[in-house]
């Protein structure tokens, strides 16, 4: 009945963790269905909208279509990740402060697109941010108050003085 | 008024009730009572700030549970086997096979749950899952639920179904004409699923009197609303025998009813919860297959199952908007002054009736504002097809005909020599007006919504000079905010508030209302903080949940600001009502004398005298009772005196104007737009964030559908493009840039004064961006979507034949 199960370490949101799931399985159905982290949402199941977007290596990666194997050896950040002792990512009060959160579904991808964005180009303009999102589909609120929220975290890291969440 | 008898076997619904006048109750009773615009203190503390949603942290941080994020323990899979033909009689299936499978638990065929539902209560004609026939590729036909997904995929297989093929109707006009198919049975009027013909004033007088007549055929085709979440549900059959539903739905309480009905348990013994939604726009505003199929799974196995539908099912679940052949015809006198409009409708319903019956209605009843209109009829026909069922999406019904009428409009205007914003001004219906089809209209700042979009745009300076090949163009729009036409008749409240004070200060409202991202929960909890003067972060919102929360209807034609808005103010004001009364007695002083604002109660006379709102709370309990009150709304009497009158009647409209710009390549034919400015009158914005995100998103979903979004099938009758690659909704790289700019008319009926705002400013984006085409290259395209194929046909066209100048004391089509 069940396929055999593969155990994988996954590094995950900065913790090494071993989990058993069959061979064929995508990264997203390990973070959703093995490690409980529902924040990454699934929305086509087949590369089409980014509400499972992840960042490996600090890369925006479509976590529907990477299977769970080939995540082992590299650093998978999810929206849970974003989330620290020292409090909220930048970007994660942004969404929120700049009303770019509606059903809020495609949010953590869209989040973690921008961060990978961010992390890459800390003064992206307003083209670049546009071209990082492109695979996020957002269909609430026309991106208008996305692009808003990551301008705005961009001018907040330059006041910081800093680039990303370093 | 001269309203035709629509052909309606069905009876209408009752008149409500009228309030009785000698209840000496009637303060406390009346459900309709209006609060007006005014704040219920001094100054509005939270109302019209640009604050966060209450929700928004949980969302950005990936906390907020929607279903599919849902796990039970011991839960099963489920899945649904669907029919891979148009049209065809069911003679026989067996599951033995499937049942046999190790790790299947249960099996569910239409046989176990027969009874018919639908929305619309007067046209039952579903079945959870197909009984004797299938009417469309993708009709569910049996269900499983196994330990895991691949499991259930496997006994799908084994289900063997024998069917006999009928012919499939896949073109709405064949659907009318054929009268040797049917596609429901007994149904008394062949394929016709509703029709309509309502004549108001007379027409043909009014185009005898018209200097300009234009008259045309139009083509809406089907979009879908593609929403990021797909549908889920989770159910569970407890040892206690309470079935509690999970469900991706915007209507909780209808899904709660036909469950009993279809399920055959009692309603009270059946919990319906909406969690966290990923968006809907309509789409999840009826019952769906999954949410009995997970249920009865649940009852036969003991076990909780979950059903997600892949994004392919997702688009042959559909009830996206109704494709619509239309033609018109429109008179203008020399002047400018819309004399009357004649349509007549032909709606492609799809498989079955869904919201069918409104949408009719809809696709009339709507177009009366915010432009006189003194003559007007319209005659509107919904036929069954076999293709994915149609229903209600962002603008139900009358975004397709708005499209036609605003082409219209700018035709006669291009005939008058009149501006288009002009023309549009001088047909301005203003405020309290009743329209020429019976509907009152309040409050009404279209007007201001021309100058808004006129200035932003800069059209004076710009329209006409921005060269070949790029144009502006103008279109209008009215909304309801909710409607009087309860989907099931009854006289209770549409809407539903309950709150609960604690004594350590937090209120919480028990809010019937489903939050499905446009931000309801958001609104209750910012209406109850400023009633009480106190932070929204003390206000805590539970809802959509049978089990805790009133009634409300759901989230459907925009009701839910206006009408859970006003039962939230009812609410909560009896509690500050008891709250002052309870320390003026504490202080000596008259009630009036007692404000709340801040976090603190005080004497308005001396300010300095007072005490933090919690501290209040507790005197208040200890003088009166447990700290609690309940409040609703529900419609006035609305709307014209004929059958159908109260459909569409709603007790404000909002309005809407748009400009678009576009760039036409006129080589390729493809079309940019790199503006569109859309100014929206939605009374009073309780948050102007919210507000905006409602006018940029219906805007850019405008958008999508004029040159991205087709919703088709094949000649066999298969989905064209059912996935986000091939069915293209826009990207951030697509988008135009979305100017929204907010008029604020003040309702005397809203929270406040607020009227909806969620789909009324989707309507206007289309035919702008149609006539902006026209100022570009002088072509009009009435063809929806608009290809670069289609673009390119319209340019050769003119080419061959320009378009005649109109005579100057002549009639000129």
């Amino acid at each position: 009945m069940s396929p055999d199960l593969n155990v994988l370490v996954l590094h995950v949101n900065g913790a090494d963790l071993s989990v058993a799931a069959p061979p064929h399985w995508t990264l997203l159905e390990v973070l959703r269905y093995r490690l409980g982290l529902t924040g990454s949402k699934q929305g086509c199941d087949k590369g089409d909208c980014g509400a499972c977007t992840v960042m490996l290596d600090g890369k925006a990666r479509l976590s529907c279509i990477t299977l769970a194997a080939d995540a082992v050896g590299h650093e998978v950040t999810t929206i849970e990740g974003l989330v620290t002792k020292d409090g909220l990512d930048d970007l994660q009060k942004t969404f929120d402060e700049c009303g770019a959160l509606q059903c809020g579904f495609c949010q953590p991808g869209m989040i973690l697109a921008s961060r990978a964005c961010l992390d890459r180009k800390p003064d992206a303009t307003r083209d670049e941010i546009k071209e990082a999102l492109a695979s996020n589909l957002c269909r609430c609120t026309g991106y208008t108050k996305i692009f808003e929220a990551v301008e705005r975290a961009t001018r907040r890291g330059k006041a910081a003085g800093l680039g990303s969440r370093a | 008024m001269n309203p035709r008898t629509p052909k309606d076997a069905k009876a209408p619904p009752p008149a409500k009730a009228p309030a009785d006048r000698n209840d000496p109750l009637q303060h406390v009773r009346s459900p309709n009572r209006i609060f007006g615009p005014e704040p219920p203190g001094e100054r509005f503390e939270v109302i019209g700030k640009r604050l966060r949603k209450v929700d928004a942290a949980a969302k950005a941080t990936g906390e907020a549970v929607y279903t599919d994020d849902i796990a039970l323990p011991g839960m099963l899979h489920g899945k649904t086997l669907r029919s891979p033909y148009a049209h065809a009689r069911i003679r026989k299936i067996d599951t033995s096979k499937a049942e046999a499978l190790e790790g299947v638990h249960g099996v569910v065929t239409g046989a176990e749950m027969p009874t018919r539902f639908g929305v619309i209560p007067w046209t039952p004609d579903e079945t959870a899952l197909a009984v004797d026939k299938v009417r469309f590729i993708g009709d569910p036909v049996a269900a499983v639920a196994a330990v895991d997904e691949e499991t259930a995929l496997r006994a799908l297989d084994l289900i063997e179904v024998e069917y006999e093929l009928l012919p499939a109707l896949l073109d709405p006009a064949e659907a009318l004409r054929r009268k040797d198919v049917t596609i429901h049975e007994g149904n008394k009027h062949g394929n016709i699923t509703k029709e309509v013909t309502l004549e108001f004033g007379d027409v043909e007088k009014a185009f005898a009197a018209s200097d300009f007549l234009v008259e045309d055929d139009y083509e809406f085709h089907g979009t879908a609303h593609a929403p990021i979440e797909t549908h889920v549900a989770v159910a569970r059959y407890g040892s206690d025998d309470v079935l509690t539903l999970w469900s991706a739905t915007q209507i909780p309480h209808y899904v709660h009813r036909a469950l009993a009905a279809v399920l055959g348990i009692p309603a009270p013994r059946i919990r319906v919860i909406q969690p966290n939604l990923g968006g809907a726009f309509g789409g999840k505003s009826d019952p769906f297959s999954l949410e009995f199929c997970a249920c009865k799974l649940a009852m036969k196995t003991r076990r909780p199952v979950k059903f997600l539908y892949t994004r392919e099912e997702e688009f042959y679940a559909h009830r996206g908007r109704h494709p619509m052949r239309m033609h018109f015809k429109s008179g203008l006198t020399r002047d400018g002054k819309l004399t009357g409009v004649q349509s007549e409708i032909l709606i492609d319903g799809g498989a079955y009736s869904s919201f069918g019956l409104v949408t009719t209605y809809y696709s009339g009843q709507l177009l009366t504002g915010p432009h006189t209109m003194p003559n007007y009829k319209f005659h509107s026909t919904r036929v069954f097809t076999n293709k994915p069922p149609c229903g209600p999406k962002r603008g139900h019904g009358s975004v397709q005909p708005r499209f036609a009428l605003e082409i219209q409009l700018d035709r006669l205007a291009v005939l008058a020599g009149i501006d288009p914003i002009e023309v549009r001004r001088r047909n301005f219906q203003g405020s309290n007006t009743t329209t020429v089809n019976g509907q009152r209209i309040t409050s009404n700042g279209f007007d201001q919504c021309l100058d808004q979009v006129e200035a932003a745009s800069r059209w004076k300076t710009r329209r006409g000079k921005l060269g070949r090949g790029r144009g502006l163009g103008c279109a209008g729009s009215m909304y309801i905010s909710g409607t009087n036409y309860c989907v099931y008749p009854n006289d209770m409240p549409q809407a539903g508030v309950q709150i609960k004070v604690d004594r350590s200060g937090l209120v919480t409202v028990f809010s019937g209302a489903s939050d499905i991202g446009q931000g309801s929960n958001s609104v209750v909890a910012y209406i109850v903080a400023e009633e009480l003067g106190m932070s929204v972060d003390d206000v805590r919102v539970v809802a959509a949940d049978s089990d805790l929360c009133p009634v409300d209807l759901g989230a459907y034609s925009s009701r839910i600001t206006f009408m859970v808005g006003n039962a939230a103010i009812h609410a909560a004001r009896k509690i500050r009502d008891q709250v002052k009364e309870a320390v003026a007695r504490a202080w000596g002083i008259e009630p009036q004398r007692v404000a709340l604002a801040g976090g603190y109660v005080f004497d308005l006379d001396d300010r300095a005298k007072s005490l933090p709102t919690a501290q209040a709370f507790a005197l208040t309990e200890a003088r009166y009772e447990t700290l609690g009150s309940t409040g609703s709304y529900n419609t006035p009497n609305l709307g014209g005196d004929y059958r159908g009158g109260t459909i569409g009647a709603s007790p404000a409209y909002s309005f809407t104007a748009c400009v678009a710009e576009v760039a036409v390549d006129e080589e390729t034919g493809e079309i940019q737009v790199p503006h569109v400015w859309t100014s929206h009158d939605c009374g009073r914005a309780l948050n102007p964030i919210l507000v905006e995100g409602q006018i940029e998103g219906s805007a850019y979903m405008g958008f999508g559908e004029v040159f991205l979004e087709d919703h088709d099938v094949n000649r066999m009758g298969l989905h064209a493009r059912p996935n986000l690659l091939d069915y293209t909704i826009p990207t951030s790289l697509d988008c135009p840039e979305f100017h929204a700019s907010i008029v604020e008319s003040l309702d005397p009926e809203g929270p406040y004064g607020a009227k909806e705002a969620g789909e009324g400013p989707l309507h206007p984006t289309i035919p702008a961006i149609a006539n902006a085409i026209f100022d570009a290259c002088g072509i009009w395209l009435t063809k929806l979507p608009f290809t670069p194929a289609k673009v390119l046909a319209a340019l050769a066209a003119a080419r061959a034949n320009p378009p005649p100048r109109p005579s100057p004391n002549g009639k000129a089509h």
